[in-house]
């Protein structure tokens, strides 16, 4: 259970919050036509006869679509339903050209699931009651005229997922794993590329606020939440919200909100009364939808390593520390990288905490993402060969990092043009560790006196004569020898 | 010597195969025809120019050996077909000057196969309508008048009025309808010709304009069976761009027909013997009977216990499909615009239904917003689906005693025009027998069979099971060669 807690002038409140995800599913067509879905192209180049509802044009299903939902149901452990159709929605505005939308309200495709999210109380499972498949609309432009708006139907008709949680999030935190989660699944799954800043996936964020333990309270819904922060904001502001207004003998009317990252608050929208009548029935233009098990076995056979599994995997079979496994697989560009790492031949324990510490901080400088990393997996495996085998230290690993991050040259090439290569010549370290000895001869009888924290001294000054190269585990036994 | 024009599709095709005359000569006998004829008001678009071409592809073809099913044959086009770059409206204000830039697949089909354009024939408007009275261009008058010397205009049937009054009056030889609850069948039957209504997904529904998308269908309607089979070939075929349609091969009906029905047993559903037809529909019937009997067919009598419900029922699911159908036409991207002084989004929108959508048309938004609204969906929408459910039952069940069934086609012979358009109810009873095939989506066809007291034409139906268009087909043959009719509307126009 989350602690999370509302201070109200009562006492302590507790937050209720389910999620209803838009995920854009990754088609090259749309839902119901052969238009593309290029993200960024000109206004109403990307649409077809069908989208644009000209007379006597007809849906016809895209099954990549419907493969690409019942993946991500397989995914989250859902029913798949092998019988749903698909049902309109009616309702008029200027960038539904139909005036319905298709979608699936009575039958949808994907039942109940659920979703492991960590939390600092530790794991939580999270429910999820269903997956639909829909058309997204189009977008009004109002900026492109002084008294008329626009219509641009390049998404109308783009098929969304419509994945609705049940309530059981009690915290900001909790909304934000689960956010988090499932876009990680979804991008691991390749049904949706997670690309929040562009819409890719979206929220409406249900909240909902009680007294720890009593009836669910009346809810309102933030439509159109675009990031994780944003969600974790809303709940915050609408929890706050809810309980000064309950507090102050108001009531929370069931309502639709929206959300202002501005000013970082929620505003009414609409509410229940003005709601429309969408009148939904069975779309009779199309079939109902039959999943065979051929089809859904195929679904489940294309599914990739999920993160759980990965995760569990790097753990017990890999020796990867549960944090670093973690980290790796939280998103699947991350453990792609990592993977090819180990196919380049780096040692897995050793990798994982190059790339979480070294490649991950080399690139938060950078400000770029892992797949923008200069260096590649095969490059660092042969940096952490480098390594492995005695050729570098652990220090000249570092240098040689920074150049290949500046140059991308390999890093075999780099010690071989700066000649950063370790040292392991016990005879010229041991000249160097003679001339030390005797130019501190003060130190030596000290060290034998008993000041042991001396060693670090000496190692220090013979790793600086010898221009930091010298193999520090030859130096640590020839001065122990030297020294005794 | 009977001119071109009293020529129907065969007669045409095989005279121009074997040489009788050109292409271009039945092209010109047709356009000379639908141009003198006006009064009929049975098209709202004149394409003599794309008839011509097709014709002249035809005589090209026809020297070089490369003919087509249809060469040769001009044909009219129900103008809810989407034809490139020629006005489609459906017989409404608000696609008034609509010209599509894609062609329906029925019509493509049919022009692949060689046929040619008269032009776009009038309807009920959207096809709601059972006299082409709810047309935006004025409606069509039936080419047959009642032989009291009244001269009053007749109804010709609908909403295919345009088609069936233009096929009785030789202006064209055949043409497309479409059927959602009757559409072919009872103007078929009010004109005296024939018309089939396949079975639901034979023909492609991508490029007509919905009405009742769980209902439509097109069909084709010409002068006597063969006819309809040979377009019926031609238009029929699955069609990838609508999930509906049927993934079958086309049976080659026109060589398949026979009239011989030995072997068959035909149904007589007791519940159609309804209250209030007339008796000369109730001794056409038996003679029908008769008929087939003669022809070899064992009669049955069937009950098909649900009929009575599937008229209301109908009109539940028709007009609530219709009013998503039609939520389309909101003056946005095409079509009619009306933009008041001041109006926003909304007030446009309103604006321009109310001035584009005929008062039926509004009847039956407002019927279907209403069956599917909060509340009442349970009531009507849910219910009628079941009772749907059960039309299609009560049909299987007859199936196991027969093969066919055989009906009247309309409870009445055509009436006058306005005589029923106050009283919306006594205009969609006319649809009581051809509803039912409609809900379950069997073929049935009409075939003229006799003609009342007053000298107007009157339909019997024959009914089928599921992909049986030939059995139907059939069924009507034999019913044509033994009912012997010739008669035909004497032209006033």
């Amino acid at each position: 259970m989350s602690n999370y807690r509302i201070q109200g002038a009562t006492g302590e409140w507790e937050v209720v919050i389910g999620l209803e995800v838009h995920a854009q599913i990754t088609s090259n067509a749309k839902l119901f036509s052969g238009a593309s879905t290029a993200f960024g192209s000109e206004p109403n180049t990307n649409v077809s006869l069908v989208d644009a509802a000209m007379p006597g044009m007809l849906p016809v299903p895209n099954a990549e679509c419907v493969k690409q939902a019942v993946r991500t149901g397989l995914a989250i452990d859902a029913q798949i339903h092998r019988w749903s159709r698909f049902d309109r929605k009616n309702y008029f505005y200027a960038d539904l050209p139909q005036g319905y939308q298709i979608s699936q309200l009575y039958h949808p495709i994907v039942g109940e699931g659920s979703l492991t999210v960590e939390t600092d109380e530790g794991e939580k499972v999270i429910g999820v009651e269903r997956i639909h498949i829909e058309q997204d609309a189009g977008k009004l432009m109002h900026d492109q005229h002084p008294t008329m708006s626009y219509v641009d139907l390049n998404r109308c008709g783009v098929a969304l997922m419509e994945i609705v949680s049940k309530p059981d999030m009690r915290s900001p935190a909790e909304a934000g794993a689960y956010m988090k989660k499932l876009r990680a699944i979804l991008r691991y799954v390749g049904s949706c590329d997670g690309n929040m800043e562009q819409g890719s996936m979206r929220a409406d964020v249900n909240v909902s606020v009680r007294k720890p333990g009593a009836e669910f309270g009346t809810r309102t819904e933030t439509k159109n939440v675009n990031s994780v922060r944003f969600i974790q904001q809303v709940v915050e502001y609408e929890a706050r919200r809810q309980v000064d207004v309950i507090e102050e003998g108001g009531t929370i009317v069931q309502e639709t909100r929206l959300f202002d990252p501005d000013k970082g608050v929620t505003r009414s929208m609409r509410s229940k009364e003005d709601a429309h009548d969408y009148r939904y029935f069975p779309d009779p233009d199309l079939l109902p939808l039959v999943l065979t098990e051929d089809f859904v076995e195929e679904c489940k056979a294309s599914l990739p390593e999920l993160p759980d599994a990965k995760r569990q995997r790097y753990v017990d079979a890999l020796g990867i520390t549960p944090y670093n496994a973690d980290v790796i697989t939280s998103d699947v560009e991350t453990a792609r990288w990592f993977e090819a790492l180990l196919a380049a031949g780096a040692e897995a324990k050793a990798g994982a905490n190059w790339l979480t510490s070294e490649l991950f901080g080399a690139l938060n400088r950078l400000g770029k993402d892992i797949g923008q990393s200069p260096v590649s997996p095969e490059q660092a495996a042969q940096l952490l060969g480098l390594v492995a085998d005695g050729t570098l230290s652990g220090s000249l690993a570092k240098q040689v990092f920074e150049i290949m991050l500046e140059t991308g040259d390999d890093p075999a090439r780099i010690v071989e043009e700066k000649g950063l290569k370790q040292t392991s010549d016990t005879g010229a370290i041991e000249a160097a560790i003679a001339e030390i000895l005797s130019a501190n001869a003060d130190k030596v009888d000290q060290y034998k006196d008993g000041k042991e924290a001396l060693f670090g001294f000496f190692v220090g000054q013979t790793m600086k004569a010898m221009a930091g190269k010298a193999n520090p585990k030859v130096v640590n036994e020839l001065l122990k020898k030297a020294l005794s | 010597m009977a001119g071109i024009t009293d020529l129907g599709i065969a007669s045409i095709r095989d005279g121009f195969r074997a040489g009788d005359f050109s292409a271009r000569e039945v092209a010109d006998a047709f356009n000379t025809a639908v141009a003198g004829a006006k009064a009929l008001n049975a098209f709202i678009v004149e394409t003599p120019d794309h008839a011509i071409a097709a014709a002249e592809q035809a005589d090209r073809d026809r020297s070089e050996g490369t003919l087509k099913p249809l060469s040769g044959v001009p044909i009219g086009m129900k103008d809810l077909f989407a034809t490139r770059g020629v006005q489609t409206t459906a017989a409404s204000h608000i696609l008034e000057g609509f010209k599509p830039e894609y062609e329906s697949t029925v019509s493509a089909r049919l022009w692949a196969a060689g046929a040619g354009m008269l032009g776009k024939l009038n309807m009920d408007q959207f096809a709601m309508g059972s006299s082409n009275e709810t047309s935006a261009f004025g409606n069509v008058i039936s080419p047959w008048r009642r032989n009291d010397g009244g001269n009053a205009p007749l109804a010709p049937g609908g909403s295919s009025g345009g088609s069936s009054s233009a096929i009785a009056a030789r202006i064209v030889p055949g043409a497309t309808g479409t059927d959602t609850g009757g559409s072919i069948r009872q103007p078929a039957a009010f004109t005296g010709i024939s018309g089939i209504k396949p079975t639901y997904g034979r023909c492609s529904r991508w490029g007509i304009v919905a009405f009742a998308s769980s209902l439509d269908q097109a069909g084709p309607m010409a002068r006597d069976v063969k006819d309809c089979a040979i377009l019926l070939e031609a238009m029929s075929g699955f069609d990838p761009k609508d999930s509906t349609s049927l993934d079958l091969p086309v049976p080659n009906w026109e060589t398949g027909l026979s009239g011989d029905l030995r072997g068959k047993r035909i149904g007589i559903p007791k519940e159609y013997r309804v209250d209030g037809m007339p008796g000369e529909i109730d001794a056409l019937w038996e003679k029908g009977i008769a008929w087939v009997k003669d022809a070899g067919a064992e009669v049955v009598e069937v009950s098909l216990p649900h009929t009575k419900y599937a008229l209301p029922a109908y009109y539940i699911i028709a007009p609530a499909e219709a009013s998503s159908n039609l939520a389309r036409y909101d003056g946005v991207r095409y079509g009619l615009r009306e933009l008041p002084e001041g109006a926003g989004l909304q007030d446009m929108y309103a604006a321009t239904r109310a001035a584009g959508f005929g008062a039926e048309v509004k009847r039956r938004i407002l019927i279907g917003t209403y069956v599917l609204s909060a509340g009442f969906y349970d009531a009507y929408y849910t219910q009628a689906q079941k009772v749907r459910t059960l039309i299609a039952r009560d049909f299987d069940a007859a199936w196991e005693l027969c093969d066919l069934l055989l009906t009247p086609t309309a409870p009445s012979a055509a009436f006058a025009l306005g005589e029923k358009s106050a009283d919306p109810l006594a205009m969609y009873l006319n649809d009581v027998f051809t509803v039912p095939s409609s809900l379950a989506g069997l073929p049935a066809m009409s075939v003229p069979a006799g003609l009342d007291g007053q000298g107007l034409p009157l339909g019997l139906q024959v009914i089928g099971k599921a992909l049986d268009e030939q059995g139907v087909l059939n069924a009507g043959l034999a019913i044509e060669e033994r009912a012997g009719f010739t008669a035909r509307p004497e032209a006033w126009w």
